[in-house]
């Protein structure tokens, strides 16, 4: 609580704020926009694929498929578990830099200099994150049914018209606006919890591992706990 | 100048500071020597006001730093310029933009202004071609350089180095301590070094101070230290056979 009192405030100066921000938006979002592709591309085909040859039957309508494909992105891959994922990526990211730059005594460097270490340091990280992140979930849906009709081009698992009616049928804009949502409450976490566990290392090396680790880990449980009540309060 | 009345600074009941009180003249090179564990690096830390002393005052030119408020300490600061052990240099930007960065932070001055500054004090230590490198891509003699052009950027009133020769060949060494030493005088800074290198002790201590296990053990100058009779100091200093010939040494040529 004390460092996330440090941690808002005002700029010393907005023009090394948003050179800051500038920089956090390149490194933790831009950054990840790779691998968000990739995985959400690959578990869309999965689960399209896993869907029709293991749940889909002659009792069902065609359209099954793709109704549960695009659900399962909306509600709970492309915000939630993509969200995990980042915990990870971005998380020890935050953790093991601040920490590292802990124990090189750069922040100390800073308070040195008579800067609030926490307020340069931090709060351009959550900004940049909870700004970048619907980008993420976005580009995270589309790249998902991208990886859908793939199965249904290149694959022939499922009949492309089935799969373009299955996805549009029934289709609820407000589960867009959930995943959104959540993920502006889980990228919150990621940076801060993060930033609090590198900050605050104490030691060598060994100490900035640990700190990346528990980032991680922490990050994760919060973001799973948080997903529950989050679903709960959205989808009432 | 920057006088301590009476420091204590303890950790979990073991008390590392006791009874400090000194003071460190304007515009000269200040030493903290002793073994390493006696309490320099809290001592300089108290100073600056990363650990916060148990008791006593620190006076900046009267200025007393623990009764100020957060404004206050924040506005002494800028007028404060550090040297780290480890150079401590922003590892994301290079070497013209850690230099720049106090700059950036709180001077007024125009961008083309701002550069020049830091151009100048790259200068002033003799790295003008290295601007675009990053600290990774520099000798440790280098990044100390990179520091001291950094600390004193905003013509800082206080500069504090903590160990600037740790892991520094003799030669490099030198150059450090005397681009220290002269940058003291043009600036007419209050200087605080800590150190155990004897090289730095005769080469440019113009004032002494001894900790010894947390206690003001002697204070004086380089000349001073072959004629003390303190026991203590005279262990830590003549640890090296070197310095004993040389002490011999003098000693003959006085008696002689």
């Amino acid at each position: 609580m004390i460092l996330m009192g440090r941690t808002f405030g005002r700029p010393e100066r907005w023009r090394m704020f948003f050179k800051q921000y500038a920089k956090e938006l390149e490194q933790l979002g831009v950054n990840s926009t790779g691998i968000v592709l990739l995985i959400s591309f690959f578990i869309g085909a999965v689960i399209c694929i896993q869907i029709k040859l293991n749940i889909q039957s002659a009792w069902m309508p065609r359209f099954t498929t793709g109704f549960v494909t695009r659900e399962i992105m909306l509600l709970e891959f492309s915000s939630s578990i993509m969200c995990l994922i980042l915990a990870g990526k971005v998380g020890s990211n935050i953790a093991s830099e601040l920490g590292t730059m802990r124990v090189t005594q750069q922040i100390d460097a800073l308070e040195i200099m008579g800067i609030n270490s926490a307020n340069f340091l931090i709060m351009p990280k959550i900004a940049a994150l909870v700004s970048f992140i619907p980008i993420l979930v976005t580009i995270s849906i589309f790249a998902g049914i991208l990886g859908a009709y793939a199965t249904a081009w290149f694959g022939g698992i499922i009949n492309a018209e089935d799969l373009t009616y299955g996805l549009q049928y029934s289709f609820t804009e407000w589960f867009v606006w959930c995943g959104i949502i959540k993920s502006f409450f889980f990228a919150f976490i990621i940076a801060s919890v993060s930033s609090y566990y590198g900050y605050t290392v104490e030691g060598g090396s060994i100490a900035v591992g640990k700190a990346s680790t528990d980032a991680v880990v922490s990050s994760s449980i919060l973001i799973l706990f948080s997903d529950l009540f989050l679903t709960q309060l959205l989808t009432k | 100048m920057i006088e301590l009345k009476s420091i204590y600074k303890s950790f979990e009941g073991r008390t590392v500071l006791e009874d400090i009180s000194t003071i460190f003249e304007n515009g000269k090179t200040n030493l903290i020597i002793g073994q390493s564990g006696s309490g320099k690096t809290v001592l300089m830390k108290s100073i600056v006001g990363l650990l916060t002393p148990d008791r006593g005052e620190v006076l900046y030119d009267g200025r007393d730093f623990l009764a100020m408020n957060k404004k206050e300490r924040i506005a002494l600061r800028r007028e404060m310029g550090m040297i780290f052990q480890s150079a401590a240099l922003f590892d994301s930007m290079t070497v013209l933009e850690n230099v720049m960065f106090p700059l950036d932070m709180f001077s007024r001055d125009n961008y083309r202004d701002r550069k020049k500054r830091a151009q100048f004090c790259l200068e002033r230590v003799n790295l003008s071609g290295a601007e675009q490198k990053y600290p990774g891509e520099i000798s440790g003699g280098m990044q100390k350089r990179v520091a001291i052009a950094r600390a004193i950027a905003l013509r800082p009133q206080y500069l504090f180095c903590d160990e600037p020769n740790s892991g520094l060949d003799p030669k490099t060494s030198l150059v450090i301590d005397d681009l220290i030493h002269d940058i003291t005088t043009e600036y007419n800074m209050t200087t605080i070094i800590n150190t155990h290198d004897m090289n730095s002790v005769l080469g440019i201590g113009e004032s002494i101070l001894f900790i010894y296990e947390g206690r003001k053990e002697w204070h004086g100058t380089k000349e001073e230290i072959f004629t003390s009779s303190n026991e203590r100091l005279n262990k830590f200093i003549f640890a090296s056979d070197l310095l004993q010939k040389v002490k011999d040494m003098e000693r003959t040529t006085r008696e002689g």
